[in-house]
This record gives structure tokens, sequence and C-alpha cells, in this order.
């Protein structure tokens, strides 16, 4: 697989990797300055005609999503996977080596050594020192070389695949965008209360975009903090399959509902000159719901009812208090204030009403669809681990060479040590290792 | 008393600490260090109870959150996240000096918090956008990183500062005894750098998660997202640099430097001069 030519060294080198990086920072930092998705007329009036004509040769106004933004993120990958393919089998070689092969002359060169001589043939020696390794949390395994032992201990050798699963995170993020962007959608919907919709807007083209089911938004309501910002708003979403209802969920911000990989998000809302009444007759039981106009009479022939909202309170478009008028047949016609969402109960001849009447609103919903946003956190999980790994973690391996002293029944030890990281933390731990070994 | 006193009083003791590391190094004096340490505890500590009597009082205005909401809370858990990286770094590494370029960045941010007037210091309700426990964790990973990341720009000073001055021990110059070598100085820019890219990812990360279920889009390119991912480019291409085209000493410490204005940019710079979805943290 690994070709010596020089295409396959490019795509390889880190360097790329730092030019890549280098364009995607500078390059990003224009669509931050130069508004995004705009109406094309509003470059032209903003920059003039012929910088905004340069703009839409760059497709500067989509820049995120133009040719070139792609083929940068497209050569980031292309580096990525041919850099790990490079690279990951030296890490596995690494890791799998035989460390107990290794010569004794590039024991001797190692920056972590220390020789001293203790008493002793090497199998006693060699015994003791596992025994220590073993007591500091190290797992030794040894063999007889040439004119001594050999012991080896080594800790965290998968460490050297952090880096492999911090690449790989990212492709991961790469594909599950690519995912979202090609079998899902993102759209929009008003949904007055009451209404019902089997199709959403998209939110970039405004495209109508088919459900598969239908929804239905049975109310909302929204709650203000005594200074006017709104606090809380909420709707009851109703699905249905086949003009069934199978579903009833209420959705607030931060609180969406999910429905066959569809998902609803409360994002806005629209308020109504138009009014909820909902009567109950008693003690007959039977009630309905009407969507009225501000100050239009509405009539409700089976029970002889006319009624209407004749005068509403309230601060900007909300409406706190209303006032209804209501005429039982013949009857002389009561009127009588009503806070906004609350229910009364007026008598009448021989029968009652219970009343309750609420302005109408729209529910703003965001729609999306996005079966590739499970990768995309599985790849953001991915990274995280495979980032501590790759920082804080290392390969720190341990040998001890013992040799019998010349004409003596003494050994000599030599311990030596490495790791692939933060060299400045293991001196430490080498210094007590040492220390331990020594019964110092 | 109240939380916005007892964050005023908190200014003063990060500037009393700061003066007193300058006294340290100055005049050789060596048991200032300890006095300038214990200050630093004493101000960190106050802040501490500053930001939970804050928290308190939303809790008894009717309208509670944990006070990571606007420009001024935010500021004032900036300058707390760099006051407690500083004092682990303290803690851990022992070295003295460190203060002197690590505190000034709590106490400006503090400052800024206290005496800014285009900053509102009130404690205000919510919107329902950011009525979410995604929230809090968004905050607190972002700004540990940016506070490892402030460190790593005063070693980026403190390195500087060290070969400006080559070792003459002979002279027996207190400043260059108390800083430590040019080597151990990267090392710790590198070790901060490492520890705030995690962080900085997290943040990413949880603010993604966040905006994913609040609007049903990870990623939108807003301008703030987009200065976090150049943020995120400018360490990455640090530390690939450093591991492979031998990016030592003065180029660590400028790009130490660079990254910390990219921090200010997409924190503070970005509310101020572009607009987007973050709206809401410029108040």
């Amino acid at each position: 697989m690994k070709n010596n030519n020089r295409v396959w060294d490019f795509f390889a080198s880190v360097r790329l990797a730092i030019f890549t990086l280098c364009a995607l920072a500078l390059t990003s930092i224009i669509g931050t300055i130069i508004p995004q998705n705009k109406p094309g007329n509003w470059y032209v009036e903003t920059y003039g005609a012929a910088t905004a004509q340069f703009f839409q040769i760059l497709d500067i106004p989509d820049m995120y999503g133009s040719w070139w933004f792609l083929l940068l993120l497209g050569l980031l990958s292309a580096n990525l996977i041919i850099c790990s393919i490079d690279r990951f089998p030296a890490a596995w070689r690494l890791i799998n080596a035989d460390q107990l092969a290794v010569a004794a002359d590039r024991l001797r060169g190692m920056s972590f050594r220390e020789n001293w001589s203790s008493a002793g043939p090497i199998q006693q020696n060699a015994a003791a020192l596992s025994t220590a390794l073993e007591k500091a949390g190290w797992r030794p395994t040894s063999r007889e070389t040439g004119n001594g032992i050999l012991i080896f201990s080594g800790k965290g050798a998968w460490s050297r695949l952090g880096v492999y699963v911090v690449h790989v995170s990212i492709l991961i993020i790469f594909g599950g965008a690519i995912i979202g962007n090609f079998l899902g959608y993102k759209g929009t919907v008003m949904l007055p209360e009451k209404n019902s919709t089997d199709k959403v807007f998209a939110s970039d083209t405004s495209e109508p975009i088919d459900l598969g089911f239908e929804v239905e938004c049975d109310a909302f309501t929204v709650d203000f903090y005594p200074n006017g910002m709104p606090k809380e708003y909420q709707s009851v979403l109703i699905v249905k399959e086949q003009g069934k209802e199978v579903r009833r969920e209420t959705i607030e911000v931060n609180k969406p509902m999910t429905h066959r990989g569809v998902t609803f998000y409360q994002s806005s809302y629209q308020a109504y000159q138009d009014f909820l009444v909902s009567i109950v007759v008693e003690p007959d039981r039977t009630g309905k719901v009407f969507t009225i106009p501000y100050q239009r009479e509405m009539e409700w022939p089976e029970k002889q009812l006319r009624f209407g909202i004749v005068n509403a309170e309230g601060t900007g478009d909300r409406a706190t208090r209303l006032k209804i008028w209501l005429k039982d047949g013949e009857q002389p016609a009561s009127t009588f204030w009503l806070d906004n969402n609350q229910q009364t109960s007026i008598p009448s001849a021989g029968r009652s009403f219970t009343i309750s009447a609420k302005q109408m609103y729209a529910t703003g919903l965001q729609v999306a669809k996005d079966p590739g946003v499970w990768l995309v956190y599985l790849g953001c999980c991915l990274m995280l681990v495979g980032l501590y790994i790759a920082f804080f973690l290392s390969h720190q391996r341990i040998w001890i060479l013992l040799e019998q002293e010349q004409g003596g029944a003494s050994t000599n030890v030599l311990c030596a040590a490495a790791s692939s990281k933060n060299k400045s933390g293991f001196t430490r731990t080498f210094t007590n290792l040492t220390d331990q070994l020594r019964g110092r | 008393m109240t939380s916005s006193q007892l964050l005023g009083i908190t200014t003063f003791i990060y500037l009393f600490a700061t003066l007193l590391f300058v006294y340290f190094l100055v005049f050789k004096a060596d048991r200032a260090h300890h006095t300038a340490v214990a200050a630093t505890v004493v101000a960190f500590l106050t802040q501490t109870a500053g930001i939970g009597l804050r928290w308190y009082e939303s809790y008894d205005m009717g309208i509670g959150h944990a006070p990571l909401t606007n420009m001024y809370e935010s500021v004032v858990f900036f300058s707390w996240t760099i006051a407690l990286f500083y004092l682990v770094m303290e803690w851990k590494f022992r070295i003295r000096v460190l203060g002197l370029f690590a505190l000034p960045f709590a106490f400006l941010a503090m400052a800024y918090a206290s005496f800014a007037t285009n900053i509102s210091r009130e404690i205000t309700p919510l919107i329902p956008a950011l009525q979410s426990n995604w929230l809090i964790a968004h905050v607190i990973t972002c700004f540990v990183g940016y506070a490892a990341f402030t460190v790593a720009a005063g070693l980026g000073l403190m390195f500087f500062f060290k070969i400006a001055k080559p070792d003459t021990p002979q002279q027996g110059d207190h400043s260059t005894f108390v800083i430590p070598a040019a080597d151990t100085i990267e090392d710790l820019i590198y070790k901060s750098m490492l520890f705030g890219f995690i962080w900085l990812s997290a943040g990413i990360i949880t603010g993604a998660v966040w905006a994913n279920s609040a609007w049903g889009t990870y990623w939108s390119w807003d301008p703030k997202e987009t200065w976090s991912l150049i943020t995120w480019f400018i360490y990455a291409i640090t530390l690939h640099s450093r591991y492979t085209r031998g990016w030592r000493g003065k180029t660590m410490a400028w790009m130490a430097i660079l990254g910390l204005i990219s921090v200010i940019f997409t924190y503070y710079g970005v509310n101020f001069f572009l607009s987007g979805l973050h709206s809401y943290g410029s108040g």
C-alpha cells in the first residue's frame, strides 16, 4: 500500500496538515465579517455591484458551502486518512514489538538510565527486581540473553493510538455531517393553534417538504416574567398517522420531540388577533371550541348561543384580559371580563355555560431530520477520549539488564527507560522507581 | 453584604496580590511570596463567595439560574477560573513568579467587570433558549480552556522576560533565579496549551450539542462558532508544529500569545464587532 512516490508523501505530510489548517483558519474569518446567506441584492446594495459580482464568483455569500471551502475540508480529510495510513503501521509495530529483543547497546544509550551493582548471583537479583517491579505496579517479563538476563515492563502502549483516535473522530464527524446533509433536511413551519400540517418548508429554499405524517398544534401557551420578557413557551403537539392520533407531547424550547426521525423544536411564536373560545353547556355537557376574530359575533345555532370578544386589554400584541359578550336565546345579553386562558361559569335560564377564552397563537417550529447526528456525537466523544489519550497518557518502557560482574559474585544492574511523551514528568517516575528497586 | 460588594472587594484584593508579586520580584523579598499567594487565596475565596451569593440572590428574585449568563457574569467567572488555574499550577509546579504573569489577567477581568460602563451588572431573567443544563456545561468547559490559554500566554510573556535577561548568576540577580529556565517555561506553555485544547474541544462540543437540542442544528457557522473553530485551528497548528517541525522556544511563546488574542476575540470581540446567535452574551 505504501508507495514511495511524491504524491503519497505530499498527502501524508504534516506540512500539508499545517497548510490546510492555516488556510481553513484564515478563510473562515471572511464569513464572520461578511454576513452570510443574505439575498443577492443585499450584497449589491452594501458592497456595490462590482464587489458583489466578485463575491458571487467566489461563493462568498455562502462560503462555508462553497466549492473551495469544501475542497479545503476534503484536502484535510485526505490528509488525515493518508497520514494515518502512512504512520499507523509503525505505531502498531511499536505497540507489538518484542521489547526483550532490544540490544544492550541501545539501553546504554538511553537518556533515562541508572547503573548499580548488587550483591549475589544474577538469578537471585532478577527474581528480587521482578518482585519489586510488580510491587511498584509494573508487570515484568524476562528473557535470558547471551550473558545475563533482561527484564522488561511497559505501560500504556495503547496510548500510541490516541492520535489516530482523534484523526478518525474528525473523519467520523465529517461523515455524520455529510449524511445529515444528503439524507436530512432543516425546515420551519408556523402552525396556528388547532391547525395541522403534513408539510414543512425548507430553511434555505422554502420548498415544501413532506413529513409523511400529520402534526397538529393542539395548544400553545406562553408565560412572561414581570418585566414582560417571555419566560417559557410551549406547544402541545399531536401526531396523526392516517388521520389517527398516535402521539401527544408537549414541547418547549430546549425540549424537542422526535417522531420517526423528524425532530420538532419550539423556536418562536406569533400572537394573533383571533381568539379561541371554548364553551361547555351544562347540564348536557356538550362542548365546542370556536376560533373567532376580535370584535366579531359568532353563533352556535344548535344551542341558540351568540357571543363575541368585544374588548381586550394587554401589552404589545399580547392580550391579558378579555371582555366577553354572551347572549343565550332571547335572554338578556351578559358581558363580563375574563383573564386570558381562564374559565368562568355563567348561569342562564335552566342551564349554565362554562366559558374559557384565550388569545390565539401560532407556534413557530423548527423541524429537522438528521440521520447523521448520532455519528457526529460519536465522533465528538471519540475526539475527547482520543485527545485525553494522546495528550496525557504515554507509553513508558523500562528495561533492566543484569550481567555477572567480572571475577565477582555480584551482579551489574543497568536500568534504562523511555517514555513516548512528557519526558520531564517521567523523570520523577524513573527516579522513584530506581530508588525503590535499589531499596533506598 | 451583597454579591456586587463582595466582587468589588475581590477586584481590589487581586490588585493587592498582583502588587505583592511585583514587590516580591523587584525587592527580592522572598517572604512577600507567601503573602502574595495568601492574598490570592483570599481573593479567590471572596470571589467564590460572591459568585455563590449572586446565584443565591437570583433565586431570591424568583429567577434562579447559575451566574454564567451575561457578559458581566462570564467575565467574573473567567477571572475566577484564571485564579483557580493559577493556584493549581502554583501548587503543582511551584513556580514562584508565575503569579506575576497570571494574576494581572484575573485582576483585569475583574476590573473590567466592576468598572466598565458598557455592560449591565443586573441579574436578569433567562430567555427560554438559555434555560438548559447544557448552559452550565458549555460555559464551564469553555472557560476552563480559556483560563489555561490565558496562563499559557502569561507563561509566554514570562519566557520573553527570561530570554531578555540571560542568566548572570555571578551578579546574583534575583529575578533570573526566581524565573525558571526557558526550557521549563516552554514545557509549561505546552502543557497548559494541551490542557486548554482538550477543554476548548469539550466547550465547542457541548455548545454544538446544546444548539442541536435548542434549534436542531449542531453547527451553523455563526461568527461565534466560527471563531471558536479558528481558535481551535490555531492551537491545533501549534501542537502539530511543535511535534513535527520542532517549533520550540520563541515560536511557542508567540503562538501562546497569538492564541490568547484569538480566544479574547472569540469570547469578547465577536459580541461587539460581529453579530450572531450569541448576541445575548453581549449585554
